[in-house]
């Protein structure tokens, strides 16, 4: 098999991004990630496209309709769909794309905007859910969340603090993230606890907001690193994917086996038997602060109920023994679905090419994962990056 | 890698004793069943091709795993045509991440009842969904492009909607087989000048599935796998206003990666049989021209000598294409693909191209994209 890198990322402002169509903020992006690796669309074999629902955009096929957008006009162009996973699954896709052997440079394109889905985004989150039996309980996103965040806090007698601590570390972290929608250097616990009652217990500093943006990264064969001479290319060690059965009803929502399957498939390849040990850094999915925790023993990067001590004795800083979600993640950079790529394999190829400025860890990392979580709370997509 | 197994639903313009899951489940059975493979045990990863908006689901994904055997298993959705997705297994077993990968894609439009709402709503919003109309108007319009580019004529269009849907007649999968005459066709009412009502492929439900293997698998699976010899996929410019009207650029440019991939230097020497996109009945001549399986120029007097019929010097369409069996939108490439994995098995019925040894299909992901995939498909060697 051959060897997969990143060779450049970029990504844009993370906010309500009212001046430009879906297919301008890919262009953006696109062109970042171009020039941070110095090449031209030209150089580009393939392109794979990554954008969670359609009905965001308000646009039927929305792959197709950003496609020149992303430079893929006359290239083989794919938009591939994970729910809320395609952030971590659409960079996936592209490693296959050129692992197998048939394209030497890909681009992967990965852009979502929720602002012109009036009133809230949130009512595209009403057409997710099996017709019959979930959606007359005009259930929504906050809600069943809150629900699979007290399974967790009450198998794992979890005390709200410590879920709301990672909320605190990311918006902090988020403070030297030049895209940042919500870092704020002083944020404390008490003002977490004390933001607005959604759906008990999951409280409005507790969930990262919905945002406007795009990122994409350039990935490249091995033949072609050596080529171009490319200073720090950080390559993909493992990749995992893993889907969960529909009826979410059905599972005990305290430990995400299908994230653990797919952790297992990706440990597997990137030969990781000890992954704690093993691992430098993470970048789990927090698109709720309790979803970090979930998805640190999901990943198996420590016992289960253990992340929420891990997280309290400060493990889980940049400075400390394991840096979790440096980039300041989705709760302090902001969480434009599958543009959240930015922000997760985009972190771990900044972070791993010593090139992320202020949220650089201090001290010297090889071997950083990272995963993206959709659909129904039943999908999950890892990568295992090395320097 | 080599296709071990196929699952097709037959196509009905409407399964209303089926929900989504059920019409899925029996497509994946029966594929399984006839690649003597086990879901849960076998198969490395699924992937479903699938849009939203035909689905009336704010995220399809979610509701793919369970009817196809892909709980707690690496499973995907491709938002694409069943080629793309036929496209993206091979490369997935190609990059060593699966052995078997199940590829799945169906159509449940009868469910819809927007659908001329849905199509306009993949129209540019800012310049082109304003304009209103039936979205087919873009089909007239470039019907009418193609037709002024070419010595094809209307009467020549209304000939392929009679060889297909009469080709149709005798593959017990199609829904729409009939025994219709181009005056038939001609004189049937106008969508969009050139386009009338029976250049149009109806709508059909089914569900089809496909089994990929590495080679070896393949070979301990199947004493005779149809071999994927290449795959290719593309898209032109997605606005109307600076795309290619005259010729099918999409297709011309994705047959060209299969075919350097088969190592196919003069297409119309070496494929036996081809299935190709015939939403409409002008697409038929255009993607055969792109694909090069016709000359431009040459294509009228071709359609004319009955080169394409059952029987003729390549047959196209045996299956009876979507004219014939129904527009299945997604599913459409992905079923003419299982077609002509049963034309190289020679189970193709009464609609057999006797000796097909090389096959092609090909596919548009339909109004008002300009996207497409081919797959060159083999047996022997």
């Amino acid at each position: 098999m051959r060897k997969v890198a990143c060779i450049g990322a970029g990504m844009t402002l993370f906010r309500r991004r009212l001046q430009e169509t879906p297919k301008e903020l890919c262009w953006e992006a696109s062109r970042m990630a171009l020039d941070a690796a110095g090449l031209t669309i030209d150089d580009i074999d393939a392109v794979v496209f990554g954008s969670a629902p359609d009905a965001f955009d308000g646009i039927h096929m929305k792959g197709e309709n950003v496609l020149d957008g992303c430079g893929g006009r006359r290239k083989p162009y794919v938009r591939v769909f994970t729910g809320g996973g395609t952030g971590v699954f659409s960079p996936i896709a592209a490693y296959w794309h050129v692992a197998s052997g048939m394209f030497d440079c890909v681009l992967v394109v990965n852009e979502e905007k929720m602002s012109s889905c009036q009133p809230h985004a949130q009512s595209v989150f009403g057409h997710i859910w099996d017709p019959i039996l979930d959606r007359p309980l005009k259930p929504n996103l906050v809600w069943i969340f809150a629900m699979e965040m007290n399974r967790y806090m009450t198998v794992h007698k979890v005390r709200y603090e410590d879920v709301a601590a990672v909320a605190v570390k990311n918006k902090r972290n988020a403070v030297g993230h030049p895209c940042a929608q919500l870092a704020d250097p002083n944020i404390t616990v008490e003002d977490v606890m004390n933001s607005e009652m959604m759906a008990w217990p999951v409280r409005r500093l507790d969930i990262s907001p919905p945002s406007d943006g795009a990122s994409a990264l350039v990935i490249a064969s091995e033949d072609f690193v050596k080529k171009h001479k490319v200073e720090s290319p950080v390559w993909f060690s493992g990749v995992g994917w893993n889907i969960d059965t529909t009826w979410w009803t059905d599972r005990d929502l305290y430990f995400p086996e299908y994230l653990a399957n797919a952790a297992r498939m990706a440990y597997k390849q990137a030969r990781i038997d000890r992954p704690r040990k093993q691992i430098d850094f993470a970048e789990p999915y927090d698109p709720f602060d309790y979803k970090e925790l979930h998805h640190m023993e999901g990943l198996l990067l420590c016992g289960k109920g253990e992340a929420p001590t891990l997280t309290r004795e400060g493990v889980t800083q940049r400075d400390g023994d394991l840096p979790t979600c440096p980039s300041g993640g989705l709760l302090g950079v902001g969480n434009p679905i599958a543009a959240t790529m930015g922000i997760k394999v985009g972190e771990l190829y900044w972070q791993l090419s010593g090139q992320a400025g202020k949220r650089q860890i201090p001290r010297e990392i090889r071997t950083g994962v990272t995963n993206a979580w959709g659909d129904l709370m039943q999908f999950s997509s890892v990568v295992v990056m090395r320097a | 890698m080599g296709i071990v197994g196929i699952g097709i639903v037959p196509f009905r313009p409407m399964t209303p004793e089926y929900s989504w899951k059920e019409i899925m489940y029996e497509a994946a059975s029966r594929a399984y069943e006839d690649a003597g493979v086990d879901p849960r045990a076998d198969v490395g990863s699924f992937i479903t091709c699938a849009e939203d908006y035909w689905e009336g689901f704010g995220i399809f994904d979610e509701f793919t795993p369970d009817q196809i055997g892909a709980v707690l298993r690496p499973a995907c959705t491709v938002t694409g045509d069943g080629i793309q997705g036929l496209a993206q297994g091979v490369l997935q077993i190609q990059a060593g991440l699966a052995d078997i990968v199940a590829v799945e894609a169906h159509s449940k439009i009868s469910d819809l009842l927007t659908y001329e709402g849905v199509v306009r709503h993949a129209l540019d919003p800012i310049w082109n969904k304003p304009l209103g109309g039936h979205p087919y108007y873009v089909a007239g319009l470039e019907m009418a492009a193609y037709l002024r580019a070419s010595r094809v004529t209307e009467t020549d269009c209304a000939s392929v909607v009679a060889k297909n849907r009469r080709n149709a007649l005798t593959n017990d999968r199609a829904a729409y087989g009939a025994r219709i005459e181009a005056d038939d066709v001609l004189a049937s009412p106008p969508i969009s000048t050139p386009l009338k009502s029976l250049d149009v492929a109806p709508l059909a439900d089914t569900a089809v599935v496909l089994v990929l293997a590495a080679d070896a698998r393949a070979r301990k699976l199947s004493s005779e796998p149809v071999w994927v010899r290449g795959v290719g996929w593309t898209s032109d410019s997605p606005w109307l206003e600076t795309r290619s009207w005259r010729t099918a650029q999409y297709a011309q440019d994705a047959a060209a990666i299969a075919y350097r991939m088969a190592k196919v230097r003069n297409p119309r020497q070496e494929v036996d049989v081809a299935e190709v996109d015939d939403k409409f009945s002008y697409k038929e001549p255009q993607h055969l021209e792109a694909v090069g399986l016709a000359k431009k120029g040459d294509t009228a007097k071709a359609i004319r000598r009955g080169d394409f019929g059952l029987g003729g010097k390549l047959p196209v369409n045996p299956s009876g294409g979507s004219l014939g069996c129904g527009n299945v939108i997604e599913a459409s490439g992905l079923h003419r693909a299982a077609e002509v994995v049963l034309q190289l098995r020679g189970q193709a019925g009464r609609n057999q191209v006797d000796g097909a040894r090389v096959g092609l299909a090909a596919s548009w992901r339909g109004v008002p994209t300009a996207t497409g995939a081919v797959a060159v498909l083999g047996v022997g060697r």
